[in-house]
């Protein structure tokens, strides 16, 4: 009993109610809204940002910050593309770890600047991402890829639970969803389990006693990073999946909102404390949000105004529960 | 003299090197163009970019100093700009008289002044009251304000500026451009308020040490605060300068300044983690990368190669500062 009313407290349980406040509302404006159908889109096509999501949670539980992994993604995008329309007979596991390893490398070299060169994450991942996109604009000309093998052009289609609806179509639980609910799975494992992931926390929670109690602050930078590079990759290969071409900018220029569904979700903008669940609520939120303005058809212009006030007004409120948290004791 | 130089550059050693790296981008640029770097329709070329350039640095600069960054510079002089040329197409008709026009072209900049003020303001309040870290709170503001420039001009331009507001770009004074004029004085504005004025000392003392300026009976708050509306009003120049520059104003123009802007202040000497940066190695840094994006542009580079080439630039220039800042202490 005691457990669950102190889960029903906790910054998770406020945004289940807001989630539910929310999708009630909007049916009550538009019933087209409530669907299994219209739920399901939705996860498939935040898969690849709810991924990219709960890697950044890592940067941002160590204290960190990151503004390079949608170039990253793009990069791997990039790669992956080359390999898949250059050589069409190349066996697909290939073809899914090339982008990871290339996030893997690139998050971790993130890393080890932030570290050894002791300026702001801010300023030097706002370098690389410039750096890696201009880059890749002058080798790729701004070309875009497309034409994929067909069994590229399949697997994002697979359906794990399906069922039709009215009109006969098939609808159901897609595999990114699960790809993406897999990871989180993984990250939640990681961070509430595992010494790795405890030692993130306190790391973010305070890099100097951290360093004192013995932790290697390179090696866990460069974990939490590179474990962003790792799911950058990833969001990547699903984002192509889903759309099935690659662009330079498709990307690069959206990084705000998966930053302002991790904030949302929870997550100190200080470091320290956040959970795999608010990120991925978070997402969803975000996604539930945009979705229902565009069913009701406010215009695009005004979406971008929303995601900023979103985004102030949730740090604003977590930036508020800290400071009670620390009058408290 | 020469003793006093010495000791100077020995105290400032991140803008002593500037001059000479400044004299040795010009010659490697004249020498690579063939001369045409020197040529007179390339010299006022790059005196009518510079100034929203310099504007827009020293607006990153005053906060970076804090130990802060304010990354809604560039869509807080959208912002202003695009109100202001609502507001004067709007106010203006052809009956207009011209006395009128130049009333409201006063009235204008003064609305946009005060924007700016308003826009700083709420950047400032972001962080010192509700305590949010700098580089998120601007992340939030540049989102909303450019949205809320999107939602305004629902992604169209908006041109056709009265006649007097677009001769400011091309009026001169003693042949120096009124831009260039107005970049210059705030740059000496600024300068004397870092250097001689008590707000400035606090800057740099809030940079080295918020805790320690709060307990040395400080208002850090308001100080920082000011800080922020000084980086509005300077971006909102910045966005005056630019509209009148090419006659139109829109959501998305000079997005691309950002990453400059930064570098811009880094190269300068300022320390990115706040309490060190001067308006001199500012204004040296701003002439050495306007001469660098010329000179590429005359040679033909691509503008990604550029941008790339900034990065590659901001992380060595902080790399050889760390490495020679270790040389130092031990």
């Amino acid at each position: 009993m005691e457990r669950i009313k102190h889960s029903l407290s906790t910054s998770s349980a406020f945004l289940v109610y807001l989630l539910i406040i929310m999708i009630a509302v909007f049916t009550a404006i538009n019933p087209n809204f409530f669907s299994a159908e219209n739920f399901l889109t939705i996860l498939r096509s935040s898969s690849y940002s709810g991924i990219f999501a709960i890697g950044f949670l890592f940067v941002l539980l160590s204290g960190g910050l990151d503004v390079s992994f949608a170039s990253i993604a793009t990069i791997g995008q990039y790669v992956t593309g080359t390999i898949l329309i250059q050589i069409p007979g190349m066996p697909w596991p290939i073809v899914v770890i090339v982008p990871l390893i290339v996030g893997v490398l690139l998050g971790s070299f993130n890393a080890f600047m932030i570290h050894k060169l002791n300026a702001p994450p801010l300023i030097i991942t706002i370098a690389v991402q410039n750096i890696l996109f201009g880059v890749l604009q002058f080798i790729t000309k701004g070309h875009w890829l497309y034409n994929f093998p067909k069994w590229f052009n399949q697997f994002p289609l697979t359906l794990v639970v399906s069922t039709t609806n009215a009109n006969g179509v098939k609808y159901g639980l897609s595999v990114l969803t699960v790809i993406w609910f897999a990871v989180a799975l993984i990250a939640a494992f990681i961070l509430n389990r595992t010494i790795y992931g405890r030692r993130l926390y306190a790391m973010g929670g305070n890099v100097e006693a951290a360093r004192r109690a013995g932790i290697n602050i390179l090696k866990y930078r460069i974990f939490a990073y590179g474990f962003l590079g790792f799911c950058s990759g990833l969001a990547g290969l699903v984002h192509t999946m889903v759309t099935q071409t690659v662009a330079p900018n498709t990307l690069v220029g959206n990084e705000f909102y998966t930053i302002a569904a991790v904030v949302l979700g929870g997550a100190s903008i200080f470091g320290g404390s956040g959970s795999v669940f608010g990120t991925v609520l978070g997402v969803i939120i975000m996604a539930v949000l945009t979705n229902a303005l565009t069913i009701m058809r406010v215009p695009a212009y005004w979406h971008q105004a929303f995601l900023g006030a979103i985004l102030i007004g949730s740090m604003a409120v977590t930036a508020a529960n800290s400071r009670r948290a620390m009058k408290k004791g | 003299m020469t003793e006093k130089i010495r000791n100077w550059s020995k105290r400032n050693s991140d803008i002593a090197a500037l001059p000479f790296i400044l004299i040795a981008v010009i010659v490697i640029m004249t020498a690579a163009t063939s001369g045409k770097f020197l040529s007179k329709g390339n010299l006022s070329a790059l005196s009518s970019q510079l100034p929203e350039l310099g504007l827009l640095s020293l607006a990153m600069m005053v906060v970076i100093i804090t130990n802060g960054i304010n990354l809604s510079i560039i869509s807080s002089a959208n912002l202003v700009s695009v109100l202001m040329a609502i507001f004067m197409t709007r106010t203006i008709t052809a009956e207009t008289s011209t006395g009128m026009i130049w009333l409201i072209v006063l009235a204008a900049i003064l609305l946009g002044i005060i924007i700016s003020i308003i826009l700083g303001a709420i950047n400032g309040g972001l962080i010192a009251y509700i305590g949010l870290p700098p580089m998120l709170a601007t992340l939030g503001t540049m989102l909303l304000y450019e949205g809320i420039t999107l939602t305004i001009t629902k992604g169209f331009v908006i041109s056709g500026m009265p006649d007097i507001f677009v001769e400011y770009s091309y009026a001169k004074i003693l042949g120096v451009p009124l831009p260039l004029l107005t970049m210059i004085l705030a740059l000496i504005v600024v300068g004397i308020i870092l250097e001689r004025r008590p707000f400035g000392k606090y800057l740099y003392l809030i940079g080295s040490s918020e805790t320690v300026t709060r307990f040395s009976a400080i208002d850090t708050k308001k100080t920082i605060v000011k800080a922020y509306v000084m980086s509005g009003i300077l971006a909102g120049i910045a966005g005056m300068v630019m509209l009148s520059r090419f006659n139109s104003a829109n959501a998305r123009s000079g997005s691309s300044l950002q990453l400059l802007t930064i570098l811009i202040s880094v190269l300068g000497g300022t320390d990115p983690n706040g309490g060190f940066g001067k308006v001199l190695g500012l204004t040296m840094s701003l002439l050495i990368l306007q001469f660098i994006t010329s000179g590429l542009n005359l040679l033909g580079v691509t503008q990604f190669i550029t941008l790339a080439l900034w990065g590659i630039l901001l992380i060595a220039v902080i790399a050889y500062r760390r490495f020679t800042e270790h040389k130092h202490s031990s």
